[in-house]
């Protein structure tokens, strides 16, 4: 009979990324909740950034009428903007936080039972980050997508078609990718401190936790 | 195979303390054991004996405040996070009182996990999967979910689940205690079936008096000490008396 203790082999990544799918795919209604909430923040990071990337464009190349029409002071109006941005994606990251405790605490027992089964912590941590980046990237692909519809359609309705050949569809496009990676990294930075969680806990603890 | 018996499991003055609030509480006091391959072991005792905590401390569960424990020899504290999840993975099989499934996977999945965390390809630990159903009489129930399956079939699952990396020792915490007297006698024969054909050790922590009947030894737990020793054959309990048929 062997007597030798061998090393637990580290799964693949895509077989964390196949168990977050199937768990985001059950329990929906609670990766709506992050998904809702990365949304919001990205739709109003997207919708600041967008309104300030057409702005600038029409200072430069727009009509003379619309140009005047824009005169207010660029400068003091983004700072403030940013300012109220930044509070919200704060906001975001805590309530990710919030959300992905109860998640780990729900599913105590579930992560104690894994790690009876041979689970490696970074397994365990895997899963859960991956779950909450997906929720991150399908609520900030939405809400890039909801903000900066809702701007260009009422930019189109203050000033009319004239605008049309001046709104910076590309600049567009690239402030879209920077918030979709934006509301991502939140979704995983608001993941970390529930993860660390879930891994530190001795299967025995885990197990015998009652929720 | 050696003359002597091959002990599976040693523990040596195990002791584990709880903080609870500002009072630490000395739930083991010093337990020594050794288990042999093969032998089905019941641990019995009353609520708060320390049976769960003995437990978990046999399967690497949780650290021993003192003392080691040994699982085949080698000491538990000594291993690594890499070795710890192998050992639990493939030297140890777990069942639990609450069952524990996994509510999101289908039986058969619940099955396949511990396959896949060893690295067992796709395709063999279905098949594997799939034979431990119909060994333990759920053959045709395989893709159900966890909560559309009765308490007993729940724990056929996490019988079929403990044994699918074939491992040396099987650990059930109270098998029986959330099942019905039928069904709960129907869990034990069968984990005894197992351990006659496969030759695991058996070890269950447990205060339901069926399980005397068929143990090769009963520990007796007291206070966080071993009480007394048994052997199958100083025992005489009438089960049936007991329970009442």
């Amino acid at each position: 009979m062997a007597k030798k203790i061998g090393k637990q082999l580290s799964l693949p990544k895509s077989e964390a990324f196949k168990m977050s799918l199937r768990n985001i795919r059950i329990r929906f209604g609670r990766a709506l909740v992050v998904s809702s909430s990365v949304f919001l923040g990205v739709a109003f990071l997207m919708s600041i950034l967008t309104s300030s990337t057409i702005t600038s464009a029409l200072l430069k190349n727009g009509p003379d009428a619309i140009r005047l029409s824009l005169s207010v002071d660029a400068s003091d109006y983004m700072a403030r903007n940013i300012w109220l941005v930044s509070l919200s994606l704060l906001v975001c990251v805590v309530g990710i936080t919030n959300s992905m405790l109860m998640a780990v605490s729900e599913r105590s027992r579930e992560i104690g039972t894994m790690k009876c089964l041979g689970a490696l912590n970074r397994f365990i941590m895997e899963i859960f980050l991956i779950e909450s980046a997906l929720q991150g990237l399908v609520g900030s692909l939405a809400g890039g997508l909801v903000g900066a519809l809702a701007i260009i359609i009422s930019f189109f309705f203050r000033y009319g078609g004239q605008i049309a050949p001046y709104v910076p569809y590309f600049s567009i496009l690239k402030v879209f990718i920077f918030s979709v990676v934006l509301g991502t990294v939140i979704a995983i930075v608001g993941a970390i401190y529930p993860t660390y969680l879930s891994a530190r806990l001795e299967p025995a603890e885990a197990i015998r936790r009652e929720v | 195979m050696p003359e002597k018996k091959d002990i599976v499991v040693r523990t040596v003055g195990v002791t584990k303390n709880f903080m609870l609030g500002r009072i630490e509480l000395q739930v083991l006091k010093g337990i020594d054991l050794e288990i042999n391959q093969g032998e089905y072991i019941s641990i019995m005792g009353p609520s708060g004996s320390g049976k769960t905590t003995l437990f978990n401390m046999i399967g690497g569960l949780d650290k021993p405040s003192n003392g080691r424990v040994y699982i085949d020899e080698v000491d538990v504290a000594q291993l690594d996070a890499f070795e710890l999840a192998w050992l639990r993975c493939r030297k140890i099989g777990y069942i639990f009182q609450t069952f524990n499934l996994i509510p999101v996977m289908t039986a058969l999945e619940n099955v396949t996990l511990p396959m896949i965390f060893a690295g067992t390809s796709h395709d063999e630990s279905v098949d594997k999967g799939r034979q431990l159903l119909e060994l333990v009489g759920l053959g045709e129930r395989i893709l159900h979910k966890p909560f559309e399956l009765s308490g007993g079939q729940q724990q056929r699952v996490a019988i079929a689940r403990a044994f699918a990396n074939s491992p040396a020792i099987i650990l059930a915490d109270e098998p029986t205690g959330n099942l019905d007297l039928k069904t709960g006698k129907e869990i034990i024969g069968l984990l005894k079936e197992m351990n006659r054909k496969q030759g695991v050790s058996v070890i269950t922590a447990t205060h339901d008096l069926k399980m005397l009947d068929i143990s090769d030894r009963v520990i007796w737990i007291r206070d966080g000490q071993v009480e007394r020793i048994e052997n199958r054959a100083d025992l005489n309990i009438q089960v049936g008396a007991v329970e009442g048929e």
